[in-house]
């Protein structure tokens, strides 16, 4: 019952979001469920399989590229189809897997820390090509990204939209377009996580051999979640390209990966509401840092030399957060959460998604 | 073909500098089974006091502080936190590197801003002549330094005490703790001979011809993370083998970029990370690693 009434309370606040806030916070918000699309992708992949990815940088900058060029029109110096916006969005997304299934081979085969230094590979190369291929990419300057088009509704600025008195411009309108695509790929994912793919990936993760001895296509299972985690990158691409309204290359580079690892072992592996509650971490501090620079000790405001700017110091925490979790804090925020709902007088055992915490400790 | 011997000889010295850190790497893996991510900003802090200290205490004292305060970070790592983390999976321990990873690079690049430190070694931009081939002094004491530590740890390894618990503790942790073996004590000395090595290829890459320490030294130093695992994440011998064939690939693409233009511009940095596909493509364990086999 209450947690009926807690969604609902959610849900009500993030639709009166737009109508209060202004266009800073909308713009850190849609960051936000960006990288909550692209840490829930991730979170399949490391916290339920148990396979590391460094590379989950590369997988946005396919997803955000492959959107710009499917919907840009050519010109004499880019290329471009000037495909329908919602078709390129939905090609960018099916592209970001195209390009993760290529990289089967080996994400089928290595596992662990291994893949994780083999998909470094992706992030140097992506680099190269996106600064080289100038036809398609821009090169060094990036591309400006077409606005997007759903069915004759405009997320941009024009038509003017005013709804209940607030001016409705392009990332109030993203906005909602974001809440909906983070609420799909929660229940997509759940649906994974908890099914029978959900139990084979954390079997694979847990013992590798006891699931293949059960009859669990190892290989098969690691290729496919890495191509559904790269969709999901895919995804996080055209929104935050969206968001962005410019793809630059410099933005997809190895920080951006350690970002998403760190998101999820911060919110809890292996679980959706982890990696949402990670991505909102690591996405929110930053931002948080910056606006109120001047009343928190330590931190300087940017561009002022000798202190540490907030974009540092946002860093330092969480990766001193990455650390302390792990130390201190198995199972991450969404752990914490439930041992504090958990804790007596109203001790009740959780009947849904058993989590990590369920492995045994002994098992290798 | 003068270019060429030059660039292979280039191409050995910068291989035997990418051996150093790889074979940190492996030591590291071997003896806790972690994948240190850390290792790029372990050897950013070596370079980083190398670079501070000279003008105060001299090149060789400031060298001999940098590679033992590599060291001890990296002890410091292992005891504070490798250590203490308590999970199940290799994979988590390998994250909380990169935590640990992300907090030093960040603080020294700020420290760092946007200057290029020099290293303050004795020899500077001086060039050697054998026939018609040139070659910077710098990259002969490299080679030649890289393999007398290469040398000197391989002995230790094979002959001293320190390295038979070693390998006992890599090949059978419980069994070599019941034999006496101190698991912390060899784990942690892993950890700072890994560090130590770090700090000396951190002098090596930032000497000439490369301008100096700057915050993308550390992305540098990725480049030895292939060397590693291409050879074979717990083999010394692939660590040697996977830096050499890393250091001439990437020497090799660079100095005929010109007549590979339709590759674009930079590909020398991206070779590295392209044979290491290759090679994972027909070998998932690496040149030497070992297959790994379980028996059920």
């Amino acid at each position: 019952m209450y947690r009926y009434l807690a969604w609902t309370g959610l849900t009500a606040v993030l639709f009166l979001v737009p109508f209060y806030l202004d266009g800073f916070w909308l713009q850190t918000g849609l960051f936000a469920m960006s990288a909550a699309i692209g840490a829930i992708g991730i979170n399949l992949l490391t916290g339920a399989t148990g396979q590391l990815s460094m590379g989950h940088a590369f997988f946005l900058a396919v997803g955000a590229y492959a959107y710009v060029f499917f919907s840009a029109e050519p010109t004499a110096r880019l290329g471009g189809l000037g495909l329908p916006t919602g078709l390129a969005a939905v090609l960018a997304v099916v592209v970001a897997g195209v390009a993760g299934g290529l990289f089967s081979p080996i994400a089928g085969r290595l596992k662990g820390a291994y893949l994780g230094i083999a998909t470094f590979a992706l992030i140097f190369g992506g680099q190269h090509v996106l600064f080289n291929a100038e036809h398609l990419t821009g090169g060094f300057n990036g591309r400006a990204v077409p606005e997007l088009d759903l069915f004759g509704f405009s997320f941009g600025d024009t038509p003017e939209l005013i709804v209940l008195q607030v001016p409705f411009g392009t990332l109030e309108r993203l906005w909602f377009l974001g809440l909906a695509l983070v609420a799909l790929s929660m229940v997509f994912a759940r649906g994974v996580l908890k099914g029978r793919p959900g139990r084979a990936m954390n079997t694979i993760r847990d013992h590798e051999i006891a699931a293949g001895v059960m009859g669990v296509p190892v290989a098969r299972y690691r290729a496919g979640v890495f191509v559904l985690s790269s969709m999901y990158g895919g995804l996080a691409g055209v929104l935050l390209a969206l968001v962005f309204q410019r793809t630059v290359p410099e933005y997809f580079g190895v920080l951006l990966s350690l970002d998403y690892l760190a998101m999820i072992v911060i919110g809890g592996l292996g679980s959706v509401g982890g990696a949402v509650l990670g991505a909102l971490f690591v996405s929110l501090l930053p931002q948080l840092l910056t606006k109120y620079s001047d009343s928190i000790p330590l931190v300087a405001a940017p561009g002022t030399p000798g202190g540490v700017s907030p974009a540092e110091a946002a860093r330092i925490l969480y990766g001193a957060a990455v650390v302390t979790v792990v130390l201190f804090l198995p199972g991450g925020l969404l752990g914490l959460i439930r041992k504090i709902r958990l804790r007596p007088p109203r001790l009740r055992l959780p009947l849904s998604s058993p989590s990590p915490e369920t492995r045994s400790p002994h098992v290798p | 073909m003068t270019t060429f011997v030059e660039l292979l000889v280039n191409g050995i010295s910068i291989g035997a500098v990418y051996a150093l850190i790889a074979l940190g790497f492996v030591v590291i893996f071997k003896a806790t089974e972690v994948v240190n991510f850390a290792h790029a900003s372990l050897l950013l802090a070596g370079g980083y006091l190398i670079a501070r200290l000279w003008p105060l205490v001299g090149f060789w004292a400031a060298l001999l502080i940098g590679v033992a305060a590599a060291a001890l970070v990296a002890a410091a790592i292992e005891f504070l936190v490798i250590r203490r983390a308590n999970v199940a999976s290799h994979s988590v321990l390998a994250i909380v590197t990169i935590g640990v990873d992300i907090v030093i690079t960040t603080e020294l690049t700020r420290q760092i801003g946007t200057d290029v430190l020099a290293m303050g070694d004795p020899w500077g931009s001086q060039v050697v002549r054998f026939g018609g081939v040139t070659l910077a002094e710098t990259r002969i004491v490299a080679l030649v330094t890289a393999a007398a530590l290469i040398t000197a740890f391989l002995l230790a390894f094979k002959y001293t005490g320190w390295g038979v618990a070693m390998r006992a503790a890599a090949e059978d942790a419980e069994t070599a703790a019941l034999m006496g073996v101190r698991l912390g004590r060899v784990s942690m000395s892993a950890w700072a001979v890994a560090g130590g090595l770090a700090a000396v290829a951190a002098l090596f890459l930032c000497v000439f011809p490369t301008p100096g320490l700057d915050r993308s030294t550390s992305l540098v130093a990725l480049k030895a993370f292939p060397a590693a695992i291409l050879g074979g994440l717990d083999s010394t011998t692939g660590a040697l083998v996977g830096g050499l064939i890393i250091g001439v690939t990437e020497s090799m693409m660079s100095g005929y970029q010109n007549d590979m233009a339709f590759l674009g511009r930079g590909i020398g940095d991206v070779a590295p990370f392209l044979v290491m596909l290759v090679i994972l493509l027909i070998r998932p364990a690496g040149l030497f690693g070992t297959k790994e086999l379980a028996r059920v």
